[in-house]
């Protein structure tokens, strides 16, 4: 079990608007999840560098030149809202 | 040539020599895909220029053009693929009405040889499901049963394969999402090495592990698609910059002196008789070709899931943070938009965009992530990962390729195991590792339950030796009983 308070805070932190029952469930699920995963807490990895990438990757050098691929029209086309080639979002400051 | 059941190199091969028109082709699939998806669900949008398209493939193709190794060949691709003006939603509602500006490296490359995108396939939401039921656009059904799954994520790609509504179709695997769809609906994916294929245009899920790959009909249609989508990428500076053998040119089926390692730690789980079988027959099938059975040990394969799920929850929760109601996807309706709070815009735009198992994945990432647990879980796992890692190197040692089950059991029924989180996480006991550890893994039709449902054959090889498997898979694809079985669909 994540107490409520806990998977409030998460929710807050995820930016995620819950329900009461989507926090209920989430809280008994989590909870059951995080209980079989913690199972890993036991291994020794004493001085173990955590691995991110799993194959090797040469590293790849390209010159830094400015290129467009694509127009500010299509970079909006998507936006929910917009004005002309800018996105509509609430107020900020 | 009966088309529906043509290679995808019989196709390519008849287009380019004009014995058969690219337009022929996608008509014929069309009608099987209007025909027939009905009753499957696995199409969640279609490609309306697709005959445009053929069209212009015959045309390069009468100009003398030699068009490339997919001529004509009618592909479907997981919906979590950009194609551009064609509708890409991941599954979701979040990005419902999405229209990419440009196609992922990957398609393009599948476009580049000559294939016609015919449509997006359906799939768990942001791939985030084994059993294709998340899809805010539906579950998809097993062409084999149609009251069961067909596995997931890349459900869609798999039910549309086995029953023939494209020739060829892709998907994407980031603990299993293309090896247990195929096998469960009876057809070979492959989820190459870590960076053999660009992620360029891949709606991202969990980066460190997230592949694509060919899941398709036959083990040499996999290896000729596999050829195609494979090379390095500027755009995604993970891709590996290794020459692509050919893989498809290559394949031999001789398995004299070819060492097969079983994992010792996947042989205490119980699985299901029909799939104990398949694996036993399919050893006892490498022994007589005369290949070497080996034991192998990976201790750290028992610790998969946990790893797995930590590692994805915690890539997905930073991933998904950009769908944010305001460059593109799905936002909540608010009256009066200057009146709204940036944190109200964001959580109610989040919370009735993404679906529940979404939604589940981000919170435990984010826990997973927050300050206090983050050397608990999300660095811990990394740790675990590491020696995981190692410890498949050290046994790729000791053999060529690594055998295994897919999965515990066939396909279950649709319905059975959704309300339980934690036993569909389990479903992935096999497959989780080979990304953790960034290796190449498919799964190839080897058997059939008493209930009539498919069931593969993972083969795992050493990074970049994509060779060894297929040729392995290639063995055991000529040795099957049940090649040219059809689920009762088609």
């Amino acid at each position: 079990m994540i107490d409520k308070k806990t998977l409030e805070h998460i929710a807050r932190l995820a930016r995620l608007q819950i329900s009461d029952e989507e926090a209920q469930a989430y809280s008994d699920q989590l909870g059951k999840a995080l209980g079989h995963f913690e199972q890993i807490a036991k291994i020794n990895t004493a001085g173990v560098e955590p691995l991110v990438t799993p194959t090797e990757i040469e590293a790849y050098w390209r010159e830094d030149v400015v290129a467009q691929e694509y127009s500010a029209e299509e970079m909006t086309a998507n936006a929910p809202e917009r004005a002309g080639n800018l996105f509509k979002v609430p107020p900020v400051v | 040539m009966d088309l529906t059941f043509a290679s995808i190199s019989e196709i390519a091969e008849a287009v380019q020599s004009r014995k058969l028109s690219a337009v022929e082709a996608v008509s014929h699939f069309q009608k099987r895909i209007d025909s027939l998806d009905g009753r499957l669900n696995s199409f969640i949008a279609k490609n309306e220029h697709a005959l445009k398209d053929a069209e212009a493939i015959d045309a390069r193709i009468a100009r003398g053009e030699n068009v490339g190794v997919l001529a004509g060949v009618p592909f479907g691709i997981k919906d979590m693929f950009c194609t551009k003006g064609l509708k890409t939603t991941a599954g979701s509602k979040i990005l419902e009405n999405f229209i990419p500006p440009y196609d992922a490296t990957a398609v393009a490359r599948l476009k580049n040889a000559g294939a016609i995108v015919m449509g997006k396939l359906n799939q768990d939401e942001f791939a985030m499901g084994s059993s294709n039921e998340t899809s805010y656009f539906g579950a998809v059904k097993n062409p084999w049963n149609l009251d069961c799954v067909p596995g997931g994520s890349s459900g869609g790609s798999a039910a549309a394969q086995a029953a023939r509504l494209v020739a060829g179709t892709v998907g994407t695997d980031t603990g299993g999402s293309i090896r247990q769809p195929a096998s469960f609906c009876g057809i070979v994916g492959v989820k190459p090495t870590y960076g053999r294929i660009s992620r360029y245009g891949i709606i991202a899920f969990a980066s460190s592990l997230d592949q694509a790959g060919p899941m398709v009909s036959t083990v040499r249609d996999a290896a000729l698609t596999l050829e195609v989508m494979c090379g390095f990428d500027p755009h995604d500076s993970t891709t590996s910059q290794k020459n692509v053998p050919a893989w498809s040119k290559n394949l031999d089926a001789d398995m004299k002196g070819l060492k097969v390692g079983l994992i010792k730690e996947y042989m205490r789980g119980s699985l299901h008789p029909d799939v104990q079988k398949t694996v036993d027959n399919s050893i006892e099938t490498l022994k007589k070709l005369g290949a070497e059975i080996v034991e192998i040990s990976v201790p750290m394969t028992e610790f998969a899931v946990p790893v797995y799920y930590l590692v994805c929850a915690s890539e997905a929760s930073s991933n998904l943070a950009r769908y944010d109601g305001v460059k593109y996807g799905y936002r909540a309706s608010f009256k009066n938009l200057s009146a709204v709070e940036l944190e109200e815009f964001y959580g109610r735009t989040r919370g009735e965009g993404f679906g529940s198992e979404v939604k589940r994945r981000i919170m435990l990432g984010t826990y997973c992530l927050s300050s206090g647990y983050y050397d608990a879980y999300y660095n811990k796992a990394g740790q675990v990962r590491r020696l995981m890692t190692n410890q498949y190197l050290e046994a790729f040692k000791k053999c060529d390729v690594i055998l295994s089950p897919v999965t515990t059991a066939p396909a279950f029924k649709i319905g059975e195991r959704i309300s339980d989180p934690l036993a569909m996480y389990l479903n992935d006991i096999f497959t989780t590792s080979t990304n953790l550890a960034g290796l190449p893994g498919m799964s190839v039709p080897f058997g059939m339950s008493q209930e009539g449902l498919p069931i593969g054959v993972q083969l795992t090889a050493s990074h970049f030796e994509e060779q060894k498997m297929l040729n392995v898979a290639l063995a055991l694809e000529n040795a099957s009983s049940v090649k040219g079985q059809k689920p009762h669909v088609v």
